[in-house]
């Protein structure tokens, strides 16, 4: 057993874990952070994507002893007192979604995509999640809801401009 | 952006500014779902609960000569290791399959697929449950394996299933419809006459979530809790009571969110029944989670068609007949799901969208050394390969006539007028106005400059593929006296209830996977009686809060449930009539219905919501004589036929000449499912669809070597679209509405799935044309269009 400390979605855990646990397992089964899921057993899916220190993850594919001293955040760290985040509020109304089981993932993917590329060409947002499979959606609603809350984000983002 | 269809206000109705029914309205689901609030099977954790793991066979055919556990049993974190032996003893070794055959939960005497399951480990983690599998020791004897369904039937093949008395071949069914004489005949007699063997390869469903369970038995009050992947709780819980001896009031079967069914989730799979077993022996529950390599070379495969087509005609391009022999490869069980009278499903819908004089069709189903299934991944039973059959081959037959393929189609079409269409193998195509769809399709995709476009490349030598497919489908199973699985008929049930304050509950049989049931059946309800959708929770997945029905698959919870919800309302609302009627102090016959509300004929003022209605129903309100109080019903809805949607597809690719890859460049899909319920989740629908085409006609293949080794059993090898090699989605509709239907609506889920693969390969198949193809068979991968490009042969991947 190895202990490391993490913060998750905000909050400072301190635990024992053995050194071969995945991340992922480490969030939903020690954390009961279920809201992170698995739909692989080989890196592909990307299903179980969380950012650790700021950038996207497959956290089927990090140990928890890696995000020894990291900050993990995952879908349920993504609302801002109780207010949707703008890529889960686009998801939402450009039906990006449909049984759900790649929406966190999807949608952690896609928050990491914009903060590399705030203003991604259509083109630039395929490739940017292309490591995140979707069965039910045939991709084209998640595009439109990635290019919604682009321009939402840009939009705030100059907002805030404004006001400094 | 509320994307919400409004209806005109109307001033009498007091919710006349809120929209109700039918129209784009966002999912209730999605809440909980981009919270990561979602609760899926393995999400759930239950008190003591144990972990179960399943070791798998490595070889394809063998004779299981010893099954040691000692090693594994000796693990500190070990609870349980059963065996097939073990399993012997409680009657439970073998499981009756959805075909009337049976499936080994665990191997007795030999291992008949890779990946079948040997034993089973219970732990105290999902890890210390994988360390264990190790340690089990079993000694094969391996076996010469059966992998090429042609050579199935040899004589001195080996017998794979020697565990069924006096079996001495492979040989499962053969199955025919239409007429097989007067075909010959037509044949005999026409003018072209083209032949192709059409092979639709193995693929499998692979939805996001794998398969799981998690079994929790009481052993005081004889109780069975199991959370189980399913898309047929009900059919699950009476399997469960057959198969265990557990009575059936004493099982509860839940399905709560599914990721992703796409019709892997249907069947029961040897881990849920070991769930159950596990937790019998240990005394708790027990949770069993597949991996994704599991899940693709141990469940439910789909299609397997090795199909050779012929197709009749006039030298004009009137199409005359089709006749079609079939070789179906099964695999070592047949576990396929269809009902009890369709070993082929309704593959006999091959016939199309065509008026034919007459058509034949003969399927043999076989054994092989490989996993069950057949059925699966949005085939509606065997659509998919009925529709890509006759799709190729039109186009087969237009490049023998020389002739434009959809010109072609349009002067072959059903005629509006003939509808309801009785074909030439016993369906009654319920409506269809082919034609408009067509002609839709033709002009979203600017078809006759795509030609041009075309030509001018083909002169500077690059190849570009224009194809299209016209299909109908047949969803809604079905009719009771046709139409069972495993005597179960093919019925579905709904209850509604109207709360005192007018809030609503309807409870469904069915079971959504993604489909968006929880906004769509609600929007039934509200339209039918006016109560706003948010208004209404919608309730599926727990067989003791649920009425009894077959499940989701096939396309059938709108023609189905669909209908038995309508009904319901119905009954409600004429309820709520007699009550009004009792309320106003008049005749029921004086009042009429607009949204919401009854009011006094020649007085619109004069009226009760449903919302005052249901007050009344539960209050003190003098109830009519044989009226009784509350406001509820129930109805099981025994479809009078299946719903037969259609679609036009066109599909626009470019191949390059230098490594045979294709790109799928444009795709225009025009649908028809009647009376739309909600026309952005139809359209969601209609992509996902496409994006499986895509992924069949260009990637996913399920291949086996020599040895009988699964060549596509995990994402590193089964390819299946990412955003990529997806287009962006031209998508347009028709409205033909099914007449026999309570709200004219017919099953759409699976139509995508169905209609695209032939337009895919026929707009490569006409890409390559200029180089003398004629046909190819899927996965249009790199390597295998290089080598049609050179003609060669298809290399196996």
């Amino acid at each position: 057993m190895s202990q490391i400390n993490v913060r998750v979605d905000g909050v400072a855990y301190t635990d024992d874990v053995e050194p071969r646990t995945l991340l992922v397992h480490y969030l939903r089964e020690q954390l009961g952070k279920v809201g992170t899921v698995i739909g692989c057993d080989t890196s592909n899916c990307g299903a179980c994507t969380v950012h650790l220190d700021g950038a996207a993850v497959k956290s089927c594919t990090v140990l928890a002893v890696q995000a020894d001293g990291g900050e993990v955040t995952t879908i349920e760290g993504l609302a801002q007192d109780g207010a949707l985040h703008p890529m889960q509020k686009a998801f939402h109304e450009m039906h990006g979604l449909q049984c759900g089981f790649c929406t966190p993932g999807m949608i952690m993917a896609s928050v990491d995509l914009l903060r590399e590329n705030p203003n991604p060409s259509e083109t630039e947002i395929r490739e940017g999640i292309e490591g995140n499979l979707c069965r039910c959606t045939g991709y084209q609603n998640i595009v439109r809801a990635v290019q919604q809350a682009a321009g939402e984000m840009a939009g705030s983002a100059s907002a805030r401009e404004e006001v400094r | 952006m509320t994307a919400v269809e409004h209806r005109p206000a109307n001033p009498a109705a007091t919710s006349a500014d809120r929209p109700i029914g039918f129209g784009r309205i966002q999912r209730k689901e999605d809440p909980r779902f981009v919270r990561g609030k979602g609760r899926y099977v393995d999400d759930i954790v239950l008190p003591g609960m144990l972990h179960g793991a399943i070791l798998r066979s490595p070889v394809a055919h063998a004779r299981l000569v010893s099954v040691d556990t000692t090693e594994a049993l000796a693990h500190p974190k070990v609870h349980a290791v059963i065996t097939g032996r073990d399993l012997e003893g409680l009657n439970l070794a073998w499981a009756p399959t959805l075909s009337a055959d049976v499936q080994a939960v665990l191997a007795t005497d030999k291992v008949r697929f890779q990946g079948q399951e040997v034993a089973f480990v219970v732990a105290e983690d999902r890890y210390a449950a994988r360390d264990a599998l190790e340690l089990i020791d079993v000694e094969y004897e391996e076996l010469p394996p059966v992998i090429d369904a042609r050579r199935a039937l040899d004589p001195g093949a080996p017998v794979i299933r020697d565990d069924l008395a006096g079996r001495t071949d492979n040989h499962v069914f053969d199955w025919e419809a239409g007429d097989a004489a007067e075909t010959d005949a037509v044949f005999a007699a026409a003018e072209v006459v083209v032949a192709q063997e059409v092979v639709y390869p193995r693929v499998h469903p692979a939805p996001m979530e794998t398969c799981g369970a998690l079994a929790d038995y009481d052993p005081v009050d004889g109780t069975l809790t199991l959370y189980e992947t399913t898309q047929a709780p009900h059919a699950h819980r009476t399997l469960f009571a057959m198969v265990a001896g557990i009575p059936e009031h004493k099982i509860r079967v839940i399905s709560p969110d599914i990721g992703g069914g796409f019709g892997n989730k249907v069947g029961i799979y040897p881990g849920y029944i070991l769930a159950v077993v596990g937790s019998i022996v240990t005394g708790r529950p027990v949770k069993w989670m597949e991996d994704r390599s599991e899940n693709l070379m141990s469940t439910s495969f789909a299609r397997d068609y090795i199909m050779r087509g012929e197709i009749a005609a006039t030298r004009e391009g009137r199409i005359l007949a089709v006749r079609t022999h079939v070789l179906a490869d099964h695999g070592a069980f047949n576990a396929t799901a269809q009902p009890t009278k369709y070993p082929a499903g309704f593959f006999s819908i091959f016939t199309g969208s065509y008026d034919l004089q007459a058509a034949h069709c003969a399927v043999t189903g076989v054994y092989t050394n490989k996993a069950p299934g057949g059925v699966a991944y949005a085939c509606s039973f065997r659509v998919t390969e009925a529709v890509y059959l006759v799709e190729r081959m039109v186009d087969v037959l237009a490049a023998e006539l020389g002739m434009d393929p959809a010109e072609l189609r349009l002067r072959n079409f059903i005629r509006p007028e003939q509808f309801p269409y009785r074909n030439k193998t016993g369906w009654e195509y319920d409506s269809g106005d082919y034609e408009p769809a067509m002609r839709k399709a033709l002009e979203m995709a600017g078809y006759d400059e795509l030609r041009r476009e075309q030509a001018e490349k083909r002169a500077r030598g690059e190849l570009m593929g224009i194809g299209v497919s016209f299909f109908t489908e047949t969803v809604g199973a079905g009719p009771r006296k046709h139409m069972d699985i495993l005597g179960l008929g093919m019925n579905d049930g709904a209850e509604v209830r109207v709360h005192p304050t007018g809030k609503a509950v309807v409870r469904l049989s069915v079971q959504t996977q993604g489909q968006g049931h929880e906004t769509t059946f609600a929007q039934i309800l509200a339209e039918e009686l006016g109560i706003p959708p948010e208004d209404i929770d919608v309730v599926h997945g727990d067989t003791d809060r649920t009425p009894f029905g077959l499940g989701t698959y096939g396309s059938r919870s709108t023609p189905v449930s669909g209908g038995a919800v309508a009904l319901a309302a119905r009954k409600v609302r004429d309820k709520a009539r007699a009550i009004a009627a009792a309320m106003l102090e008049t005749r029921p016959e004086d009042l009429e219905w607009e949204k919401g509300r009854w009011y006094v004929q020649g007085d619109p003022s004069a009226g009760r919501t449903i919302a005052e209605i249901a007050l009344g129903a539960h209050g003190t309100v003098a109830l009519p004589e044989g009226v009784d109080g509350n406001l509820d019903a129930e109805v099981t809805y025994d479809p009078p036929n299946l719903t037969f949607p259609f679609g036009a597809y066109v599909c626009v690719v470019d191949v390059d000449r230098g490594t045979g890859k294709v790109r799928v460049r444009r795709f225009v899909a025009v649908d028809d499912c009647g009376t739309r319920i909600n026309p952005m989740i139809i359209e969601g629908q209609v992509h996902g669809g496409l994006a499986d085409g895509v992924g069949m006609a260009l990637m996913e293949f399920i291949g086996f070597d020599e040895q009988g080794n699964c060549l596509g059993g995990s994402f590193m090898d089964y390819l299946i679209p990412t955003a990529m090699e997806v287009p962006d989605w031209e998508t347009g509709h028709t409205v033909t509405p099914s007449p026999h239907h309570p709200i004219g609506a017919k099953g759409i889920g699976e139509s995508a799935t169905v209609g695209s693969p032939p337009a895919v390969v026929n707009a490569v198949v006409d890409a390559l044309a200029p180089l003398g193809v004629r046909h190819m068979d899927m996965p249009c991968t790199p390597a295998r269009v290089w080598a049609a490009m050179q003609g060669r042969a298809t290399p196996p991947i």
